[in-house]
């Protein structure tokens, strides 16, 4: 085993997603190491994008799934369909069958509906296992999903055990709503995404939004660096910088000095709250854009 | 151990091991298990690369923001013997221990504290707010003060008294504890059955109700966050607080504690450990510069920015232990409050000077601070802990 991010980090920018160093390493082991990777970070910088950009370089799936309060292991691993059991049954009442033969048709793996974790564990190739908003669920879930993680392995009564045929790519997002488990984090590879500076963000920007105008990335891009710096309830993120640029170019703005009561309008697109859209008047707006002009 | 840097031990195994007991040094919770996959991790990096190492190191070894926040200066300390000085030394063996209150404490109150309480009391004398007349005392009382000082220092010196302090907090914590919610939610089990979603789910069995879904009055844990004033105005009355704060987060499900002087520090999983003295120990290296001045806005700051987030919800009831006596512009700590008010569902501050009589809040931060304060109540002793337990039950 050898452990070399450069190449992974290239491929990820071709398509698309820009890591920096820290985080193509830590990539680079849950590859190598087949182990999971616990990614924190502010909302907007990007931790669901890494799953998605994982996948497409590694040519394979990605089996998303969506933590929520109240998520228990039944909506994760598996259900029996009832539906079609009850109607397999109708459908066997005529043909004499005895009850056992019945039973054994009705439980058997056509009738059962998997859920993501049994669905990654079930693949030929490794998929990527995203495992979103951790913190958003239960702590009853994360225990039994530290039980999934180390063994790999699904046990439904009526079939048996299933073993993973590829131990899938593991990556879980938290935004830190909640402390999460010492034995979670244990287990996890970790890795901290923080916004990114300015001319990493351009470099996004610019991959994200090719037709963007030269001067105008630039100014967007220390626009939205100085907004993170201003005393806000939400930093915007960069899907924020991304959605606003293309709302600027939308709106056919050349350059943010040009229209400011547009530019003001639009700044929707990145103070998600009222309190934050308050917080920065035509004013405030007016000093930036006169910094980065 | 041999992780002190600048003089590492030979052989690569021996100096991985260094490096892993020079993060358990400095707080990391790394065992065997990462001891062996890091040497497995630097055999894989080829060709030899360090940058590459530090990078993996720290995605393995890192558990959370401030390991990860704090991993290149560590790492750049033990392998290149730059930058980081450590200041506190653990002795390796427990055999070596004095009993006894460790040597943060013989500063902060030396084993004739009884004694001499008068000369103790002297740097207890704010420096920052010498000059503003209202709050330094008049002559007259001074010399009442001296006396329950005295009192004060009297009740700290036997062990019993930590452990009574921590069984008040056991107390009060009951006192607090768990609050049902109106409402009835979906449960595995409850004592009503939920009719609706029994239906609902039993649809698919031609009605039949197979399976029982049932719903219950959850019980809301009420979260708790203490912030203790550990600066040098507070030296006097900071031992015992943290017995009581160590008693608070024993018997709580969720609560979490931080000390600041000029810094916020997290001090949860030390004080969490199971013998007094160790954690007591640990605490020493960890509140560097105990007893020096005071930020308490800025502290707030960093509690509000970085972890208010995780540690505060509706339900939470915020403690801070201060004397008020704050090195920031007052309309600072106001500001702060606000933001902190605005997560949580209750503020409750302790001021150990709200004991005295005739204490007024008038230093101008605690002035600045009032508005914010729902309950504001003396920690100047034991007893005035016991009695906060009616004020506890009320939250």
């Amino acid at each position: 085993m050898t452990l070399d991010f450069k190449p992974l980090q290239q491929a990820l920018a071709g398509v698309g997603y820009i890591a920096d160093d820290g985080l193509a390493m830590a990539l680079c082991l849950v590859v190598g190491l087949r182990r999971p990777l616990l990614i924190e970070g502010e909302a907007g910088v990007g931790k669901t994008e890494v799953a998605k950009a994982m996948a497409a370089v590694l040519n394979t799936r990605l089996i998303r799934l969506q933590c929520y309060e109240g998520l228990d292991a039944n909506a994760t691993l598996y259900e029996w369909n009832y539906q079609r059991q009850l109607l397999a049954i109708r459908a066997h009442e005529r043909d004499q069958l005895s009850a056992d033969a019945v039973e054994r048709q009705v439980f058997s793996a056509p009738y059962l509906l998997r859920r993501p974790l049994l669905e990654s564990i079930s693949q030929e190739t490794s998929p990527v296992l995203l495992i979103d908003e951790i913190d958003r669920a239960d702590e009853e879930f994360e225990a039994f999903l530290l039980e999934i993680l180390s063994d790999f392995q699904v046990t439904i009564p009526e079939l048996g055990t299933i073993r993973a045929q590829s131990i899938p790519h593991v990556v879980l997002t938290s935004n830190g709503t909640r402390a999460l488990s010492d034995a979670l984090r244990r287990r996890c590879l970790y890795s901290y995404v923080d916004f990114p500076d300015e001319t990493k963000e351009l470099t996004i920007l610019r991959a994200r939004l090719p037709g963007v105008d030269e001067r105008l990335a630039g100014q967007i891009v220390r626009f939205v660096q100085l907004l993170r710096r201003e005393h806000l309830e939400k930093k915007p993120g960069i899907a924020e910088t991304i959605d606003w640029a293309s709302a600027l170019m939308g709106l056919d703005i050349r350059a943010l000095d040009a229209d400011p009561r547009v530019v003001q309008a639009s700044l929707l697109c990145l103070l998600k709250t009222e309190a934050d859209l308050k917080s920065v008047p035509p004013e405030v707006s007016a000093r930036l854009i006169g910094k980065v002009a | 151990m041999s992780g002190t840097p600048g003089a590492p031990a030979a052989g690569p195994v021996a100096r991985v091991r260094g490096f892993l007991a020079h993060l358990r040094l400095n707080g990391f919770t790394v065992g065997p298990a990462e001891a062996e996959a890091a040497v497995s991790l630097i055999a894989a990096i080829d060709p030899p690369d360090a940058v590459a190492t530090r990078l993996g190191l720290k995605t393995m070894l890192a558990g959370e923001r401030g390991e990860w926040e704090r991993f290149d200066e560590l790492f750049a300390a033990y392998w290149f013997a730059r930058g980081v000085k450590r200041t506190g030394t653990i002795r390796s063996s427990a055999a070596e221990r004095e009993p006894g209150p460790p040597p943060i404490w013989h500063r902060v109150l030396p084993p004739g504290a009884q004694a001499d309480a008068v000369r103790s009391i002297e740097p207890h004398q704010p420096a920052g707010d010498k000059g503003d007349a209202p709050e330094t005392p008049a002559p007259t009382v001074a010399s009442r003060r001296e006396a329950l000082m005295r009192a004060d220092l009297g009740r700290l010196s036997s062990a019993n008294d930590i452990a009574e302090a921590e069984r008040i907090a056991e107390r009060l914590a009951r006192a607090l504890r768990y609050r049902l919610s109106r409402r009835r939610l979906p449960a595995r089990t409850g004592d009503v059955v939920d009719l609706r979603r029994t239906l609902r789910r039993n649809l698919s069995r031609g009605g039949e109700p197979v399976e029982l879904l049932h719903k219950n009055r959850p019980e809301r844990p009420v979260n708790l966050v203490l912030l203790l004033d550990v600066s040098g105005s507070m030296r006097l009355y900071s031992r015992y607080l943290v017995s009581f704060v160590r008693g608070l987060l024993g018997c709580w499900l969720k609560a979490d504690a931080f000390a600041f002087h000029t810094r916020l520090i997290h001090l949860t999983d030390v004080l969490r450990e199971g013998d007094r003295r160790r954690a007591m120990d640990r605490l020493s290296l960890i509140v560097e510069g105990f007893g020096g001045g005071t930020q308490i806005a800025t502290a707030l700051k960093t509690f509000n920015d970085r972890y208010a987030r995780e540690a505060l919800n509706s339900r939470s009831v915020v403690v801070i232990m201060s004397d008020g006596y704050d090195t920031d512009p007052p309309e600072m700590i106001a500001a702060e409050l606000r933001r902190l008010k605005g997560r949580a569902r209750r503020l409750i501050w302790l001021n150990p000077l709200l004991g005295w009589r005739d204490y007024a809040p008038v230093a101008r931060a605690m002035a600045a601070a009032m508005p914010f304060i729902d309950c504001f109540a003396a920690a100047h002793s034991l007893a005035s802990l016991a009695a906060l337990e009616g004020e506890f039950a009320r939250v």
